[in-house]
């Protein structure tokens, strides 16, 4: 099961709730955009700018905590960047779970 | 020490202010989301680090570097670990930080910007710390409602930023003062003051004990970052 969490987030502000909340509130803006540009150039089968958008992707699931699917991201994005598109479905998941998340805090 | 951030990415360039920010003698003077922009403010400016993504949209790290003339020394922060060689056929290129950034990393990162700004650092040690040239002084003056009012140093327990201001906890007496704490600490002796963490400042011959991460100063209990704990530590004359 894919659980993102805010354990990074927390362990980075050490306490200063102020910092918390203002990386919580840029990530909630931002992966939604990030994710429908993936979605767009994947469709589109441009994959190497499809590419682009996995790696910027990549950070945010390390921001929450998603050690194990930041490897399958990281592979995804190799398969990328040689024109295919093996470990999407994996890949969607973790936007998935991480667009719920998102939305639940 | 100066410093500019360049990342594409919003949360990529909080985080690293977050981290600058626990480190006393850097100040970040400017973010840009993108490296053309850097360029037009570097064309201006001077700065000591630049802290800069590779992999952004247009224009990446790598051409900024070699666009701009005299780079400064440069941090990588990237989520890419494949262009750590090609990174240090750079001599500008002082150290490669991979995402998801840490604290202790960070750290060891500045301590190898600091080795080789080596007169950056001490020069603003000596100019941003008149504090060590007025060590006969022995009391502050603050502006409070148009009146000078005198607080000697020794009866300090502890400063803490409020806002826009500062609140002054002594022996006597608590003053709210408008200012902040980078002014205050600069007027005052390191022979007894010490940033603990980015909201306080103590007078270290006030404390009371230590526990883990907080100090006790008369009845207050003052967090320390992890990254002023050494210092802390450093100042005390521990059995």
């Amino acid at each position: 099961m894919i659980q993102p969490s805010l354990t990074y987030i927390e362990e980075l502000a050490d306490g200063n709730e102020a910092f918390k909340a203002k990386l919580i509130e840029i990530v909630k803006q931002e992966l939604p955009e990030e994710i429908e540009l993936y979605y767009k150039h994947v469709e589109a089968q441009l994959y190497s700018e499809a590419a682009k958008d996995v790696h910027k992707l990549k950070h945010k699931i390390s921001i929450l905590g998603l050690e194990k699917e930041y490897h399958l991201a990281v592979a995804y994005e190799e398969a990328l960047r040689e024109d295919h598109c093996d470990g999407k479905i994996q890949f969607e998941d973790i936007l998935s779970a991480m667009s719920l998340f998102v939305k639940s805090i | 020490m100066k410093c500019i951030i360049i990342d594409d990415e919003a949360a990529a360039r909080a985080i690293i202010a977050h981290l600058c920010d626990q480190v006393d003698n850097l100040e970040v003077v400017e973010e840009f989301p993108n490296a053309l922009q850097a360029i037009k403010f570097l064309n201006k400016n001077q700065v000591d680090v630049i802290f800069l993504d590779i992999h952004m949209p247009d224009f990446t790290g790598f051409d900024f570097i070699d666009t701009i003339k005299n780079p400064p020394k440069i941090v990588l922060t990237t989520s890419d670990e494949n262009f750590a060689i090609t990174a240090f056929e750079y001599d500008c290129i002082v150290d490669y930080l991979v995402k998801p950034l840490s604290l202790p990393r960070f750290l060891k990162s500045i301590q190898k910007v600091e080795n080789f700004v080596p007169s950056a650092t001490s020069n603003q040690e000596e100019t941003a710390n008149p504090s060590t040239q007025e060590s006969s002084q022995k009391e502050l003056y603050v502006n409070i409602d148009r009146r000078l009012i005198k607080i000697e140093f020794e009866k300090i327990f502890l400063i803490e930023a409020k806002g826009d201001y500062i609140l002054i906890k002594t022996e006597d007496k608590n003053y709210t003062v408008h200012s902040t704490l980078k002014k205050i600490e600069d007027k005052l002796p390191e022979s007894l003051f010490l940033k603990v963490h980015r909201s306080y400042i103590i007078n270290f011959k006030k404390i009371i004990d230590i526990e883990d991460n907080s100090i006790l100063i008369a009845q207050d209990v003052i967090p320390i970052s992890r990254a002023n704990r050494p210092l802390l530590m450093k100042k005390l004359n521990l059995l």
